[in-house]
């Protein structure tokens, strides 16, 4: 399999990126890990006539906490922020989903941003950043703005990024109560999960309960802890109210009889986690 | 800034297997194809080209990373190690050797890719539990489906290198 022929850029600051992106707008893509992006390439499900390729740019690789948030740069990838001495603390869902996303060998290559970019509904990244309320950053030669996970992912593979705009980072709220859980149900380990569950515990005690694989983009709701039944009734309401697709993995039934299931457990399981 | 036009053939140059190598390659030019193609290391076998299988799992700068989903012109002035690299003085190493204890290949077309894989995780994790080993091997296909015997032959390399290092 060959992709269409494209130019290559590979820039060495952020500037120059941004440059090449308004110069080229809708004909350019950006390349940092490529994990998604080469695979559509190569079956010309996308064919650029640019790849910009910001993986060496060195003001996009680091990760620090900022302003109450754990803050990724577009050219960490997966396996270093799985490997951040202060994940575990700082943003335990992080810790729990990461080992879902994708395979070791593609976590090696594979961005957090560009998880996010790429807005697979199913993803992982996309889902933790809209339970923890994250936002990300976009910058282009226009400046830069803040955007709230739940008003990024506009849809299947779709997000509210303008064409010469760069996703430069994540932001992951650092929460006082870290009682978090995950689950995902997949084919195979690694594999895009079918449904994708996580939660995490509100200072006031409830629970924010967010869904991925069931809606076009990650779903989040606050749900009441009052009672077995109360919870069962919410997470229903929840399947019920998104729906879910049909696809050749899942009817649109299962998936919601998958929220049912995961979705009470990981309430239960955030919970009773240790603070 | 590097840039490289849709038709230009860029020099590619980067350390394949401790040797400085070069040729010449169009931006769209996969890695996989590049190191079979161009420079004749034929190791490396190329299965599905969407990083799927693993067939064609190599490292870059010591991390095992799809060659099919990476463009050759990525890896300009980077390490790359395959499964050529393994052999030491044409012996198989620890873990080739394992493989072949364990009856962890039948046709081989998955191999090259498995064994690059977990070359990179026992560096990293040397005392895997045996959940961890089918962890990494989620990440490639057999189609012969040999996985007991691939996940005997990682735990006996790993008990090897253990027992080596013993006191």
């Amino acid at each position: 399999m060959k992709p269409r022929p494209f130019d290559y850029l590979r820039p060495d600051t952020v500037e120059e990126a941004l440059v090449a992106l308004a110069e080229h707008g809708e004909g350019a893509r950006i390349l940092a890990g490529g994990q998604s992006l080469v695979a559509m390439l190569n079956f010309r499900l996308l064919e650029p006539l640019l790849l910009i390729d910001i993986a060496r740019i060195a003001a996009l690789d680091y990760i620090r906490v900022e302003g109450g948030a754990l803050e990724v740069g577009a050219a960490v990838t997966q396996n270093r922020l799985l490997a951040y001495p202060g994940l575990g603390s700082e943003a335990p869902l992080l810790a729990l989903a990461l080992p879902w996303v994708g395979h070791f060998q593609t976590r090696n290559r594979g961005t957090v941003c560009g998880s996010l970019a790429h807005a697979d509904p199913s993803a992982e990244i996309p889902l933790a950043l809209a339970v923890l309320g994250g936002e990300v950053v976009l910058r282009s030669v226009r400046g830069e703005r803040r955007v709230a996970a739940t008003d990024f992912q506009a849809g299947m593979l779709a997000t509210a990024r303008a064409p010469d705009e760069l996703l430069v980072a994540a932001r992951f709220p650092l929460r006082a109560d870290r009682r978090a859980a995950f689950r995902e149900t997949a084919r195979r380990h690694g594999d895009f999960a079918i449904v994708a569950v996580a939660a995490v515990v509100e200072p006031d005690g409830s629970v924010r309960l967010g869904v991925g694989g069931i809606a076009d983009r990650p779903s989040v709701r606050r749900i009441e802890p009052r009672g077995a039944a109360a919870v069962a009734a919410a997470v229903n309401d929840f399947a019920w109210d998104l729906g879910g697709y049909d696809d050749m993995h899942a009817s649109p039934r299962y998936r919601r009889d998958l929220l049912r299931r995961m979705g009470t457990a990981v309430i239960d399981e955030a919970l009773q986690c240790a603070a | 800034m590097r840039r490289v036009s849709r038709a230009e053939r860029a020099d590619i140059r980067f350390t394949l297997n401790g040797r400085a190598v070069a040729a010449a390659a169009e931006p769209r030019m996969l890695l996989s194809d590049f190191l079979r193609d161009a420079l004749g290391a034929t190791g490396t076998h190329v299965g599905c080209e969407h990083g799927i299988c693993g067939c064609c799992t190599v490292l870059i700068d010591g991390a095992a990373c799809r060659a099919c989903l990476t463009f050759a012109v990525q890896v300009e002035g980077r390490t790359v190690a395959t499964v050529e690299s393994l052999a030491e003085d044409g012996k198989l190493n620890k873990l080739q050797q394992a493989f072949q204890d364990h009856h962890a290949l039948q046709c081989g077309f998955c191999t090259p890719g498995i064994l690059m894989s977990f070359t990179d995780f026992l560096g990293r994790i040397p005392d895997p539990s045996e959940s961890q080993v089918r962890d990494v091997l989620s990440g490639h296909l057999c189609r012969c489906t040999g996985y007991d015997g691939l996940i005997r032959a990682v735990l006996a390399a790993a008990r090897h290198h253990r027992d080596e290092k013993a006191p």
